[in-house]
């Protein structure tokens, strides 16, 4: 057991220790004027899709539930975060300050919903469950695009899909403008902020998996049946896994946010497709490894940028890769495949030992 | 009058939905996986016809027997290749591969046909039904989508009941292991799911772009997952349930698009998914299954 214990320990501090490398090489980078400013604006988005990758795998890799909504979840900790921002930009001047806040919100927002919406669908079970978290990520955009809030001298006001319902007075400044979404939203992100987040999240997870909570959630995803039958507490830990994962996202969308001027909730940025992008990440890292998402993430951001010329054949890789992943790890004869293969190669090394 | 008029154009979607519904729920009943790729088979059709038509010349019928063609042996070759080799494999590594399959379908058809909207023309040559001295118009297109889920979904009926193939079907789906000590070829069966399935795809392909001219490689998503709600709606499995969940779905989504808010009509669609899956996970006309120790 203390061996084991080692290296869980072990293994989260080398995660974390590449994690900081990472951070300390690409700074290096910058400051040596090695970096092309097009890389450096791919930072932050990497940053953010390390974290929501780090969320999802907590879902998919230690719950063992697919869900293909967690765009929504970022969507929902984005729009939080920008709006908090927004709200408190006139009172608080500190940029610092201002960012814990809306990390907050956002963080906080996006748990909540993660409840809210696991209650109902951590009933159901496999496919059932994965097509009911793309429909709550596509109602969430849905609303979020028919959401107007504004404010003037007579205070707030607020309208569902019709805005000219609202009768501003002229010194109107909009908050949530529908389609259009948050406008002018302070760049408050940075490489730094990004990293520092990771390595929160991580510590996080780690020690989360690695506690009887997170022992818990793996019987449950081992076997339910088994799980329940020794007296775990079903709803409650799925619950909080779900929550957790929904959280990390959340602040992957906070990130993000303050990284554009403007953010809206359309198809290209919180739809299905970053989903499954989030997906390959994680699938690629390998299910469980949350080192193996950060280094996906990152890899695989940066990678296509330095290759332009394959940008168009990009998202046609990503899905050949997750079709191939998938055969290669889980189809009955790749396994007995590869475990001839391991063992060939184990009598060759014995042999040579020999 | 206006309300009939929604209520028709309801249908008519829902016939849509039914038709796409029930290639979702044989497959599911049968593999007992979600064919996510399902709803890009449909878009593959659709481009299939658009090409026949525009650039062979060919008339609207051959047109889509083609692209029922095409799209059933598209149907079997996803199969062979992404879905056979994980037959028992964990269904999360099933729908992973599901989800691949129709991620390099929609981006395949990007590289193939550009991302431009491509403006369908209706295949359909019936002339609109006036009824009511004029006020109310049937168009073509509907009258020809309603006829058509009828007549697929009494011939699937009876290709199930009355047909060796059918009943191999229902054995496979009752218990797979059973039926293939019984003799029954399991993986024929399941092929030939697949293939009626993505057949039927393309023809509620053709009718879908017949009533919403708009050809994009991502217009097959959103039908394919609104399909597959009607199938749990009606009871996933269950063929009379996709024709009545389908209906009722687009009924709704009509219905919610004119008296509710256009922008949240998918919204209300995928509320309605949540809700029967809450109150009633097995749907309207499904079984009820008991997990076992």
């Amino acid at each position: 057991m203390g061996w084991n214990m080692k290296k869980k320990t072990k293994d989260q501090f080398i995660t974390i220790g590449i994690v900081a490398a990472l951070y300390v090489a690409v700074e290096l980078l910058i400051k040596t004027g090695h970096m092309s400013s097009l890389m450096q604006g791919l930072l932050v988005p990497m940053c953010t899709y390390s974290l929501v990758a780090i969320g999802l795998n907590l879902c998919v890799g230690y719950l063992g539930e697919l869900s293909i909504g967690h765009a929504g979840f970022m969507c929902v900790g984005a729009f939080a975060g920008a709006f908090c921002t927004k709200v408190l930009q006139g009172t608080i001047e500190n940029g610092i300050l201002l960012f814990v806040l809306a990390l907050l919100a956002g963080i906080l927002t996006a748990a909540l919903f993660g409840f809210l919406i696991g209650v109902p669908v951590l009933r159901l079970r496999g496919d059932y469950l994965a097509i009911v978290t793309l429909a709550f990520g596509e109602i969430i955009k849905n609303i979020i695009n028919v959401l107007y809030i504004a404010k003037d001298q007579n205070g707030w006001h607020f309208a569902i899909s019709d805005a000219k319902s609202m009768s501003l007075a002229e010194d109107s400044v909009w908050l949530i403008n529908g389609a259009k979404g948050i406008a002018k939203v302070p760049r408050l992100s940075s490489f730094t902020a990004g990293v520092i987040l990771i390595i929160v999240a991580l510590l996080a997870v780690y020690h989360l998996v690695n506690s009887r909570s997170g022992r818990a959630i793996m019987a449950i995803r081992d076997n339910r049946i088994a799980a329940e039958s020794v007296g775990i507490n079903i709803t409650k830990y799925k619950l909080m896994a779900f929550t957790i994962s929904a959280a990390i996202a959340g602040a992957g969308g906070v990130l993000y946010a303050h990284n554009l001027s403007t953010v809206t909730a359309n198809p290209t940025n919180f739809g299905y497709n970053m989903s499954i992008m989030i997906l390959v990440f994680v699938v690629l890292g390998g299910i469980g490894s949350f080192r193996g998402s950060i280094i996906a993430a990152a890899v695989l951001t940066l990678l296509p940028e330095m290759l332009r010329g394959l940008s168009d054949y990009r998202m046609l890789i990503y899905s050949v890769v997750l079709i191939l992943m998938m055969l290669f790890n889980w189809a009955p004869k790749c396994i007995v495949w590869r475990q001839k293969l391991a063992a060939r190669f184990q009598k060759k090394t014995t042999k040579e030992a020999v | 009058m206006n309300f009939l008029t929604y209520l028709i154009n309801g249908i008519s979607l829902g016939s849509v939905y039914a038709i796409i519904a029930l290639g979702y729920t044989m497959v599911y009943g049968i593999a007992k996986m979600l064919n996510f790729a399902h709803g890009d088979v449909i878009m593959i059709g659709c481009y299939a016809v658009f090409l026949a038509m525009s650039r062979s010349g060919l008339s609207p019928l051959p047109s889509v027997a083609l692209a029922v063609i095409a799209c059933t042996l598209l149907g079997i070759t996803i199969e062979k290749i992404a879905y056979k080799p994980l037959r028992r494999a964990t269904p999360l590594a099933v729908l992973i591969t599901a989800i691949g399959v129709s991620y390099f379908l929609q981006n395949m058809a990007l590289l193939l046909f550009g991302a431009d909207t491509k403006s369908f023309g209706s295949v359909v040559n019936v002339p609109a039904l006036k009824l009511a001295g004029g006020a109310l118009t049937i168009s073509g297109t509907t009258i020809v989508t309603v006829a058509a889920c009828v007549v697929i979904m009494v011939g699937l009926s009876l290709f199930v009941k009355r047909t060796k193939a059918g009943q191999a079907m229902l054995a496979v789906s009752e218990d797979k292991d059973a039926a293939q000590l019984m003799g029954v070829n399991v993986n024929a069966t399941i092929s030939l799911t697949f293939a009626i399935g993505s057949g039927l795809a393309a023809v509620a392909g053709v009718l879908f772009c017949s009533a919403y001219p708009t050809l994009t490689p991502y217009t097959g998503s959103m039908p394919g997952i609104k399909a597959f709600t009607a199938a749990v709606f009606g009871g996933i499995g269950s063929i009379p349930g996709a024709l009545v969940g389908g209906i009722l779905l687009g009924v709704i989504e009509i219905l919610g698009r004119a008296y509710i808010s256009s922008q949240l009509s998918d919204a209300i669609v995928f509320a309605v998914l949540i809700l029967v899956l809450l109150v009633k996970p097995t749907g309207l006309l499904g079984k009820q299954i008991h997990e076992k120790v």
